[in-house]
């Protein structure tokens, strides 16, 4: 059974010129525990697939399940908590509430999710310590580099214990060293947490560590190399 | 955690949360200070005008505020006038028999209005002793008179000179006496300086024939607020044999005197919450938008509108509290100074202030409501920008909001 499956997927903007068709009939299945990267160059729809996976965006035909389920059904409110408690979000730019620290940040998505103070503590620090900020988990974002920033993001979008992870240009902001450590980190994630990736990237370096690398151009699949069979 | 969140993201912009406080702290302190002047003049002069003459309420025959006869005169025995006594918030009472008169001294007449007082009660309420320029006070020499200066000087009448009192008393009676001059008050008001004449109330229910009556008992209370208590108290004790004035209704001039100056009062007010409402709501605007791409992000990631709203408005609420809470107990300190030291009313305002026989000075009032009141309006002002996020957050589409 896929974990995500995607349904002749399409989104079309209506801007004022013309309408563009950013993701094309797409069909795709991504089991548990894969380690996908969906790439292409910029404006082939990797990010609008992406979010349209993540329930952020409505698809303009088609459908998208999680788990067997059309998300699509889904009210607003139940799309929110549906991300809540199934998705984990990893943004290029981090994203993290600035007036919280490290481990504030962590522990709000199981607020949200109402866990107790003391198995939120528990978790959160448990979560820091896995993606190596166990010493920083009193810091705000502001006191903490791009990719401590960012391994942050990961624990935040680990802390829900969703079914998988959605990373939009997760290494875009880092630099090399940072971008390898965070990718090792996101492996050991998979293996430990058994934990489902789906990357959206033109990075090579995520590209060369990805399982399974989805090409799209100009909204369509164009290759679909590696994967679970 | 949202109480922290809510707090926090208030301090991320230490400067622009400590100018819109501070505006919400001025507003409130300008208001209270404005509106404790304000209603503390209001009582001030009311309590003035009341105790210079007409008392808070005033126990009178039926139909002789509009027709001023003898005829229309009341009893109240000593036993109903205790009864009175008797209700709570009630401080004194002050009977009086009110005739017109004709007054002569030697070849001068004039008209005058003739009031018999119980000189102890009427000095208690209205401190006449006090106005007492010349001679004694009814209590050394109750059988005397205390004629108005102005009155004096037109009869050209002293101390010890006597004057004639002539006109009609009760049922017709013809009513005339002569009597000594025992002292010569000295009114504010030229209307009454030229005009009064005060006698003990037993001669004058003996020179009008009016034996055991009254035209008037002025009511004095310990607080303006117990007025309609009182008024109901008194009303279902008396029936319907008497009329029952209230001061509102003696002196109407007073009423929209202070409806008026009140109105242009509130006119500022207005003007100052809108300011406000406006310094206030452009923090708030500032506060929501430059975070649209932050609340995007919370909402992909599972936090519902409702709750984002929640904190948003605690945000306001904090913003406001800390400006309102804090203008207020500032206040305090000021309006409670100028209640102990009333700001004096100098120049061209001064002798209207005294032509109504009111001390000139602008009175601050103390009334904890007043503080209250005003935080409260303001808070909500406040609360009322906080509309703006609520539009926004239900309006938000996650992704345009991350892409801003």
């Amino acid at each position: 059974m896929p974990l995500i499956e995607l349904k002749n997927l399409s989104k079309t903007y209506n801007t004022t010129a013309f309408p563009v068709q950013a993701v094309k009939n797409v069909n795709l299945q991504i089991k548990k525990q894969e380690f996908t990267a969906i790439v292409g160059p910029s404006g082939s729809g990797k990010t609008t697939l992406l979010n349209l996976i993540g329930g952020l965006d409505k698809p303009t035909g088609g459908s998208v399940f999680v788990e067997e389920r059309d998300i699509a059904t889904l009210k607003a409110n139940e799309l929110i908590d549906f991300r809540l408690h199934h998705i984990g979000f990893v943004f290029q730019a981090y994203n993290l509430i600035p007036v919280f620290t490290a481990k504030e940040n962590v522990e709000f998505i199981m607020l949200l999710q109402g866990i107790s103070k003391t198995i939120r503590d528990k978790k959160a620090v448990e979560l820091l310590n896995a993606v190596g900020l166990g010493e920083r988990i009193d810091s705000r974002p502001s006191q903490l580099s791009g990719g401590q920033q960012q391994r942050v993001a990961v624990a935040r979008a680990l802390a829900s214990r969703p079914n998988f992870v959605l990373a939009d240009e997760p290494t875009a902001n880092l630099d090399s060293h940072t971008a390898e450590s965070l990718l090792d980190l996101m492996e050991q994630l998979n293996k430990d947490y058994e934990m489902t990736f789906v990357f959206s990237t033109h990075d090579p370096r995520v590209i060369k560590r990805a399982h399974r690398v989805v090409t799209l151009e100009d909204g369509a699949i164009k290759f679909d190399v590696g994967g679970k069979n | 955690m949202y109480l922290s969140l809510s707090w926090r993201n208030l301090w991320r912009n230490k400067k622009r949360t400590i100018i819109a406080a501070t505006s919400v702290f001025l507003a409130v302190l300008v208001a209270v200070v404005m509106r404790s002047m304000q209603n503390g003049s209001y009582a001030y002069m009311i309590r003035s005008s009341v105790k210079f003459y007409t008392g808070y309420l005033q126990v009178q025959g039926k139909g002789y505020w509009e027709n001023r006869s003898l005829d229309r005169s009341i009893v109240i025995d000593e036993k109903q006038q205790k009864e009175i006594l008797q209700i709570p918030h009630i401080t004194s009472i002050v009977p009086r028999l009110e005739a017109f008169s004709l007054v002569s001294f030697e070849k001068v007449t004039k008209v005058a209005q003739i009031t018999g007082i119980d000189p102890e009660a009427e000095n208690n309420m209205t401190d006449l002793k006090k106005r007492l320029v010349q001679g004694n006070y009814l209590t050394d020499m109750p059988g005397g008179v205390l004629i108005a200066q102005g009155l004096a000087n037109m009869l050209k009448i002293g101390i010890g000179d006597s004057v004639v009192l002539y006109g009609q008393g009760y049922h017709g009676v013809i009513a005339a006496a002569r009597l000594p001059v025992a002292g010569i008050v000295k009114f504010p008001i030229a209307k009454m300086n030229n005009a009064m004449v005060f006698l003990t109330l037993t001669n004058a229910q003996n020179t009008f024939s009016a034996y055991g009556r009254i035209t008037s008992l002025a009511i004095m209370l310990d607080n303006i607020k117990n007025q309609a208590h009182v008024y109901n108290s008194l009303s279902s004790m008396l029936g319907g044999q008497y009329t029952l004035m209230t001061w509102q209704e003696m002196m109407p001039d007073l009423v929209q005197g202070i409806e008026l100056d009140n109105a242009s009062g509130l006119i500022m007010l207005i003007i100052l919450y809108i300011v406000i409402a406006f310094g206030i709501f452009g923090t708030v605007m500032m506060m929501t938008t430059e975070r649209a791409k932050e609340f995007g992000v919370l909402v992909s990631v599972g936090m519902q509108k409702t709750r984002l709203i929640w904190v948003t408005t605690l945000e306001t609420a904090f913003l406001a509290f800390l400006g309102a809470i804090s203008g207020a107990v500032f206040s305090l300190p000021v309006i409670t100074y100028f209640h102990y030291h009333p700001i004096p009313i100098t120049g061209n305002a001064a002798p209207v202030f005294e032509l109504l026989g009111v001390k000139p000075i602008f009175y601050f009032s103390t009334d904890p409501w007043l503080l209250i009141n005003q935080a409260i309006v303001v808070l909500l002002i406040a609360l009322a920008t906080a509309l703006y996020p609520i539009f926004f957050i239900k309006q938000l589409q996650p992704v345009q909001a991350m892409r801003s």
